[in-house]
């Protein structure tokens, strides 16, 4: 990004505005309190651009862009909000609460879910597609967290900070398409794994996938926000 | 090695073929040597050798119709036989110079003459384990002419002037291509050949890599030379172990020849390839997946920009092409670029190699210029559809293409025209369909294709084939409803729209291509309750209480 220093103008919802040349749209938004939906993106991680909610139109192209990794150009002309996005937004949450076991009432993160704030700003009141309801397993191996992969929406903020930020990365992907699922190590039980218990990938997880043992019921609000200032930190020192 | 040094070797290979009297070629594609090409020609050998007679047995690559193999064409006369059997050897064998053998003679004049071979051409006349048969017809000789007296801007301007498309299905100009990775900054950069063909009914490329390895190692250098690179991979999928071992021998004969390696032909340009095999994941045929995977992880797609063109292998500039694509390169610089823009239709020019699969005569490869009307290829080069059926679509592009109704038979095949129609180029995969498919059944099939390949990464894809699956399976059972359709098309279009790459991007093309030229046979299946190809087992519908679904 260095090399390509310089200004870039643009519009976003009609804000001009101006952002530095390597910048993402989704970052120039966010300083300019413009909200984009955004799922699998956390500040402080690398983005994957894999949930598709932060998609956006730019003008004079029919292509929709991921915010969290387009990076801006001169002139161009974003458009945050629109029938389009929010009908493909709506289609993809009620594809995520149709694809597992998503019930909101008796899970431990109910009121701390990001997935359960997007359907709400997103105004999903109801699924229409058919619920899938998957068997899928509790790993409660571990003395101090569990995983409940009916939550999971492989996100993978997990595997990201293990192996970003924590830098053990014991969480990986296995298995394709519908039947991914998250492992720790080479799929043995988080409780025999190599982990280092730091609990990062836990202050991550944006559902009740990955959860704290001693908080109980709905009393378990997450703190992802010490990535950035985590980074920081190591930056200066 | 130089160009009079390549002349030598094709003069003594023409002496060493002009002791004898006749050449027998048999092929050695996968498909023939399943039906026992393998002992056929032992067989012959053995025979050629008691009778006393001057035959050379030459083993080939695919010579086009595989459903007529094990195939051995008889030169100078030119005649083939099919379906030829190890017990026939003697017989061939004793017909030379006097009368074909009875009964074995494949008349198949109008599947060949409409076909132009570029690509092809010397599939079905050489060993492809025998780099001097490939250099006695022209090979390497453009490699060499673009060393010694082309400069690599050169190159890209006579590919540009061409007008040759990515084959691999996008149909990005591979001129352009060329020229984006030439201008990337950078001393390190890389060649990559996808030859990760995974679509259920394609097998063009691997019969290149199988038929003629060396053109696509040719057309991979004379990339290499044109942007500046000196290391090149192949990326193959290790099901077609037939290639992997002819193109690991066509390697090692290139670098023995000194066609490969350092200061080539005496220049300073150093090239080598290394060979690259898949797990069988289809989705790493993508090119960001098919980088991720030769560098040894997961075979993932991820968004572009960048493009591998800015960063691609290890973060370098790299160019991706398709087998296909390479193995036009050889030809067009030694023809020129006017002569293969001379092919074609205006916007795809030259040649494109199509597999012919599904319900037809002549199953196997066939090239044919751009925009050739399909009814061309499918009635008189595919010689139509058998058994008295009548045909009813064709499905171009593999799993994620659309299938073309009967009415528009006479589209002329190029990228666009496809493309309009709401399906895609592909690589090259045509499955015809005839009055016995369902063509809910057939997206049905398709979409668990997509399903089982999609990587999981984005959701659109991953969720969204897995529910157009169930959708489709309520239909194809007799349980689907009008809503349920409208559910579909919806889905389809967000999961098009908004997916992370082209197999979820391409994948809803099944279904909404058969929902818009077959909208009667989902009503059937939905209003009905009947398949109209009699294909789905719909049980008589019986009053069910409605299920309650836990949320």
């Amino acid at each position: 990004m260095s090399e390509s220093m310089g200004v870039k103008t643009l519009i976003i919802d009609g804000q001009e505005l101006s952002a530095r040349a390597g910048q993402t749209i989704l970052e120039v938004a966010q300083e300019n309190e413009i909200n984009i939906p955004t799922l699998c993106h956390l500040e402080g991680l690398s983005d994957v651009g894999a949930c598709r909610l932060c998609l956006v139109e730019i003008k004079g192209s029919n292509k929709l862009l991921p915010a969290c990794v387009a990076t801006v150009h001169e002139g161009m002309e974003v458009i945050t909000d629109s029938e389009r996005l929010r009908k493909h937004r709506r289609t993809i949450l009620e594809l995520l609460f149709a694809e597992r076991n998503h019930i909101c009432s008796v899970c431990v993160s109910n009121g701390h879910c990001e997935l359960q704030s997007l359907a709400q700003e997103q105004g999903l009141t109801h699924i229409s597609l058919p619920y899938r309801n998957p068997a899928l397993t509790i790993d409660a191996s571990h003395e101090r967290f569990t995983a409940d992969h009916n939550r999971c929406i492989l996100c993978m903020r997990c595997v990201r900070v293990c192996a970003e930020i924590e830098g053990a990365h014991i969480w990986d992907v296995m298995g394709r398409g519908i039947n991914s699922i998250v492992i720790t190590d080479l799929h043995e039980d988080w409780g025999s794994s190599a982990c280092t218990r730091c609990g990062k990938c836990v202050q991550v997880c944006p559902t009740g996938a990955l959860f704290d043992k001693s908080k109980i019921g709905s009393d378990h609000p997450k703190y992802p926000d010490f990535l950035p200032y985590l980074n920081l930190m190591r930056e200066a020192r | 090695m130089t160009i009079e040094e390549l002349e030598q070797i094709a003069k003594s290979v023409s002496q060493e073929n002009a002791k004898y009297d006749f050449e027998v070629n048999v092929c050695m594609d996968l498909a023939c040597m399943s039906q026992g090409a393998d002992r056929l020609r032992e067989a012959l050998e053995k025979t050629a050798e008691a009778s006393g007679k001057k035959v050379l047995i030459r083993r080939t690559g695919c010579m086009g119709p595989c459903s007529s193999g094990p195939l051995v064409r008889v030169d100078p006369d030119e005649l083939l036989y099919h379906h030829v059997k190890d017990t026939n050897a003697e017989a061939i064998v004793g017909s030379l110079g006097g009368e074909p053998v009875q009964g074995l003679q494949c008349d198949l004049n109008e599947h060949f003459d409409k076909q132009v071979r570029v690509v092809l051409e010397n599939a079905g006349h050489i060993d492809p384990e025998k780099i001097d048969d490939y250099i006695s017809r022209d090979g390497y000789k453009a490699l060499l002419t673009a060393l010694t007296e082309m400069t690599p801007n050169g190159v890209i301007h006579r590919i540009t002037e061409s007008g040759l498309r990515g084959r691999g299905g996008g149909g990005y100009p591979t001129g352009l291509k060329w020229g984006t990775v030439a201008k990337a900054a950078g001393e390190l950069k890389y060649v990559v050949c996808n030859g990760d063909e995974g679509d259920p009914g394609a097998f063009m490329d691997r019969s290149v890599m199988e038929g003629d390895p060396h053109r696509v190692i040719e057309g991979m250098a004379i990339a290499a030379y044109a942007v500046g690179a000196n290391k090149g991979f192949i990326y193959v999928r290790a099901e077609y172990p037939i290639a992997v071992s002819r193109l690991t021998t066509a390697l090692r004969e290139a670098r023995r020849r000194g066609l490969l390696g350092n200061n080539i032909c005496n220049t300073p340009f150093c090239f080598d390839v290394e060979i690259r095999l898949g797990a069988g994941a289809f989705v790493c045929g993508e090119e960001t997946a098919l980088l991720a995977s030769i560098e040894g992880r997961r075979g993932t797609p991820k968004p572009r920009p960048p493009y591998p063109a800015v960063s691609g292998l290890w973060g370098k500039p790299t160019l991706i092409n398709n087998v296909e694509t390479y193995a036009n390169i050889a030809p067009i610089v030694r023809n020129g670029g006017k002569w293969f823009a001379g092919m074609g239709s205006e916007r795809s020019k030259g040649t494109k190699v199509f597999a012919l699969t599904g319900k037809i005569t002549n199953t196997g490869l066939v090239e044919v210029p751009m925009g050739i009307k399909l009814r061309e290829i499918i009635e008189v080069i595919g010689g139509g559809v058998p058994d008295g059926h009548t045909f009813k679509a064709v499905q171009t592009g593999g799993p994620s293409g659309g299938c073309i109704p009967a009415e528009m038979l006479d589209l002329g095949v190029s990228y666009d025209a496809l493309m309009a129609v709401g399906s895609i180029m592909g690589s090259g995969g045509m499955i015809v369909m005839d009055d016995t498919s369902c063509m809910v059944n057939v997206a049905r099939f398709f979409v668990e294709f997509c399903m089982t390949e999609s990587c999981g990464k984005c959701i659109p894809c991953r969720a969204g084939t897995a529910q157009m699956f169930t959708l489709l399976t309520r239909i194809c059972e007799g349980k689907g409803t009008m809503e349920d359709l409208d559910l579909l098309v919806g889905l389809c279009q967000t999961i098009k729209e908004t997916s992370l790459c082209g197999l979820g991007m391409t994948a809803p093309n099944p279904v909404l291509s058969t929902i818009k030229y077959f909208k009667n046979e989902y009503i059937e299946h939905i209003v009905h309750k009947r398949c109209p190809a009699g294909v789905c087992n719909i049980e008589a519908p019986v009053p069910e209480a409605p299920m309650e679904v836990l949320a």
